[in-house]
């Protein structure tokens, strides 16, 4: 009998336990958003990573841009409300917002708004390599470097508080998308120089202060990220109080968290219609700006011969390769430019399968005893491409039909990058991710004759005209001048072929139905600050 | 009593000295620079190595060496982790907490679920309920432990939805760490969610110490099961039942408290066990103990890691023992006179 009364006392104190356990966990759930990331960031500041795990954990995150790019690629106001481009586009003055506040965190305490003094802080950071904090962390800051932004930017100028001019060295109308990227933040000046002060440089990097939408509260390398919101964000009302992201490396192990609830929102889910199977989730796609290819070395026969390359783009079934290697998560390309962006030519014919077409194409060019040459398959993976020694084996089977020999090539990644630079290939199945939805920043890297001696123009292929048109497009900021050029650019590209673009690969996302707003861009980091749970 | 105290204080010594000697001489047989898999220090100047080598009495003979190597264990230098240069006695001291805490409540439900199963197996000898109970005791002796954890997940955290599937408090929580202990630190916390995070530690901690306990428990019910058959035979107790005393009577006053002597006896044996069960569980539950540290660390060829997790790991085990030992000479006067190894 005692026994019994005991037990009953036991149950009870179970029931008690769990039935609060579900009203309580609801409040601080509603409010709360578990993100479960891949991996940890490199560095707290984008200006000094670029890699996509940094970028997604930090950049929109803590920091804000001067100006943005909008859902439809346009560039839009940020912590500038306007800005003015002179008419020789040499000079752009920027009109900043005032009632923009730093984080008020346990190691910084702002005692005034955001100014001109912290854009002239963060960018002069970049630029002038006697800045005590250039160097602060090695004195890398690739997207910068990248674009050469020293070299484009002649200075910068506070006319007073509220006002920003760059002057640069030439019009450049790429420049403007340059400052809207993930990696143009504004930091704290005052921030900066309490650091200095202190002798703690190094901490700007790792204890980051900025104007966004969050806040760093703590972070353990492996494990977490925790963010709480920014009380007085200038842009909108942030509607969740706390945002964890729960590093979990393994993709199995962030399905189960997706599964079991301890995960609102996952990276780069596997196994995306599994999910789409459960009502209670949802798996959002977004065609990334990328692009993966076949590039032809255009120095070197026999794809010297345009018609040659034509042929071998004729041999190919673009189709079973993208079943075969990217599966859902890629969409076949037809051009250079993905479609979402505002220069993509709809008018381009493409290229159609068609193994008679690419026997006479060889015949016509000399080759009726048919052809050998090499296609090097980059070692590694890459969203633009996930597998390209398997993609190298299904072009390699396409070409035998029309006679063609392939043999595959491949070496360690940093040797295969350097053999490449030397253009020692005859072929290569490479790709490339654009950092903002500008289309120079695909044509120019990929195909100006500039980046053929430099670096990431792998066809060695040189055409003035591609190029004075790449050159005009860049000195105007009329943007239907602009598309104008560009489509006269893009037929330049169909006619000769230095490059068959084969696919745009998707990036992928999971989420439980009550998270709402939108996570995922098409280029660049993700986002949180209009996330809400219902 | 005071006897029994030196002897076992003798035994400790000299076992950790041992454990210490076996940990030196690991740095000898990884390979690579031995002064750099002692301290773990990598990217260091020439002079920063003068230096070490000196601080590690690196140019004498091997005697000061181990000297030198035990003076860092006493000051709590157990060196950096290879890896990410982190302080393994500060890694350590962060991790063995959440292990210790996971296998006592693991080690708790295995004792007040086998021991009692075992005695009713007893009570009921050959009957129905003892075969049932023999024969769980068997299917969850028999079960790998990762097998079962991944199956538990499947059941209860993916398929039902009951329980979370892995780590230690939904990390929504934000608890200011004090002790280490998660439970402790949740009750000393002034956060306003204080109930809600004990419900969601405990939570948490349910599938992997279940998982944990499978295979403890089972012994300690054929262990139980064993002792109260020995003390149901004991002239003793048919002396009780000549007496007239009701069978509960007995059961009661008399068996379980002498059976329960001879399980004691037996539990601390079961720890070590246990603990090699909770590094496991700890991996398949991502839970964040000192077990899949040190499992993280071999895959990484994290050679001071490895060196110092384990010495640190097998003292404590070693602990365990004695202190089990203790209780079981607290317990039972007879066994403070045994000398070690004459039982």
């Amino acid at each position: 009998m005692k026994l019994n009364r005991w037990l009953s006392a036991i149950f009870m104190a179970c029931l008690v336990l769990l039935s609060g356990c579900e009203i309580d966990n609801q409040t601080i759930a509603q409010n709360s958003l578990v993100y479960c990331a891949e991996g940890s960031p490199a560095s707290f500041n984008p200006q000094t990573d670029t890699s996509g795990t940094t970028i997604d954990a930090i950049a929109n995150q803590l920091y804000d841009r001067l100006i943005r790019f909008n859902d439809d690629n346009s560039i839009a106001p940020a912590l500038a409300k306007s800005w003015h481009l002179t008419r020789d586009g040499k000079m752009v003055t920027f009109y900043l917002r005032k009632d923009v506040t730093f984080h008020q965190t346990e190691y910084f305490t702002p005692t005034r708004n955001f100014n001109a003094d912290d854009v002239v802080f963060s960018f002069e950071r970049i630029l002038n390599t006697e800045h005590p904090f250039h160097q602060v962390s090695g004195g890398k800051y690739p997207f910068f470097q990248n674009v050469q932004f020293s070299n484009i930017v002649e200075g910068i100028e506070k006319i007073n508080d509220h006002t920003v001019r760059f002057k640069l060295r030439e019009a450049n109308s790429s420049f403007l998308a340059n400052l809207a990227t993930d990696y143009a933040v504004v930091l704290s000046q005052e921030y900066g120089q309490q650091l200095l002060s202190q002798g703690r440089q190094e901490e700007i990097d790792s204890k980051p202060i900025g104007t966004g939408p969050f806040k760093l509260q703590s972070y353990q390398s492996g494990s977490l990220l925790r963010y709480y919101r920014h009380e007085s964000y200038w842009h909108n009302e942030v509607k969740l109080n706390q945002l964890v992201f729960d590093i979990t490396a393994s993709d199995t192990g962030r399905l189960t968290k997706l599964l079991t609830n301890e995960c609102d929102v996952i990276a780069y889910p596997i196994a995306p219609h599994k999910i789409k199977e459960n009502p209670n989730l949802i798996v959002e796609e977004v065609t990334a700006f990328n692009i993966g290819y076949l590039g032809f070395n255009t120095q070197k026969a026999p794809f010297d011969d345009p018609q040659v390359r034509r042929a071998v783009a004729h041999a190919i079934n673009k189709d079973a390769i993208i079943t075969a290697i990217y599966g859902e998560q890629g969409e076949i390309a037809h051009s250079i430019l993905p479609k979402s962006s505002w220069a993509h030519d709809s008018s381009v014919i493409p290229i159609e399968y068609n193994p008679e077409q690419a026997i006479a194409l060889l015949q016509e060019a000399g080759y009726e005893d048919g052809l050998t040459f090499d296609i090097w398959a980059m070692p590694v993976q890459r969203s633009y491409n996930p597998n390209a020694l398997t993609m190298a084996k299904l072009i390699q089977a396409d070409l035998n039909q029309i006679g063609v020999k392939v043999d595959i090539v491949s070496y360690e990644w940093s040797t295969f990058l350097r053999r490449l630079g030397q253009g020692e290939h005859q072929s290569v199945l490479l790709g490339w991710s654009a950092d903002h939805p500008d289309p120079d920043n695909f044509l120019t890297p990929l195909l100006s004759c500039n980046s053929a001696e430099t670096g990431s123009n792998r066809a060695f292929w040189c055409d003035q005209e591609f190029d004075s048109l790449l050159k005009l497009a860049l000195k105007t900021d009329n943007i239907n001048q602009r598309k104008n050029l560009y489509l006269q650019a893009q037929a330049i590209f169909q006619r000769d072929l230095p490059l068959l673009p084969l696919a745009h690969s998707k990036r992928f996302q999971a989420r439980h139905e009550q998270v709402k707003g939108k996570i995922l861009n098409s280029f660049g980091g993700i986002n949180f600050a209009e996330v809400s749970k219902l | 009593m005071l006897i029994f105290t030196l002897r076992k204080l003798n035994l400790f010594l000299f076992t950790m000295l041992l454990l210490t000697v076996l940990s030196f001489s690991l740095s000898f047989l990884f390979p690579g620079d031995q002064l750099t898999n002692l301290t773990g220090q990598l990217n260091i100047t020439p002079s920063e190595q003068t230096a070490l080598a000196k601080e590690y009495s690196h140019e004498s003979n091997i005697a000061w060496q181990y000297a030198a190597y035990l003076g860092h264990i006493l000051n709590g230098e157990l060196g950096l982790s290879m890896t990410n240069q982190t302080n393994i006695t500060d890694e350590i001291l962060r991790l063995l907490p959440a292990t210790i805490e996971l296998s006592l409540f693991a080690f708790v439900i295995a004792t007040v679920i086998g021991i009692p199963l075992g005695f009713i197996a007893a009570i009921r000898h050959h009957k129905p309920a003892d075969h049932v109970i023999l024969a769980f005791a068997m299917i969850g002796y028999s079960i790998p432990v990762f097998w079962l954890g991944l199956l538990a997940i499947l059941t209860f955290s993916i398929q039902l939805g009951w329980l979370p599937s892995g780590g230690q408090i939904s990390l929504l929580y934000e608890i200011e760490r004090t002790t280490g202990f998660m439970l402790v630190d949740i009750l000393l916390s002034d956060s306003p969610y204080k109930w809600q995070a004990l419900q969601n530690n405990f939570a948490h901690m349910i599938l992997p110490a279940l998982v944990i306990a499978a295979a403890p428990a089972t012994v300690f019910i054929r262990l139980a099961r064993t002792a109260m058959l020995e003390v149901l035979q004991t002239s003793y107790i048919k002396a009780a039942r000549a007496k007239g005393l009701s069978f509960s009577q007995i059961i009661l006053r008399h068996a379980i408290r002498n059976a329960l002597i001879k399980v004691v006896q037996h539990i601390g044996l079961q720890f070590a066990n246990l603990v090699t069960l909770a590094m496991i569980t700890e991996v398949i539950f991502n839970w964040p103990g000192i077990g899949r540290w040190l499992i993280e660390s071999i895959y990484q060829r994290d050679y001071t890691a490895i060196q110092s997790g384990l010495l640190v790991l097998s003292s404590f085990i070693f602990f365990v023992h004695i202190i089990t030992d203790y209780t079981y000479a607290a317990l039972n006067p007879l066994a403070r006179g045994a000398k070690y190894g004459s039982r």
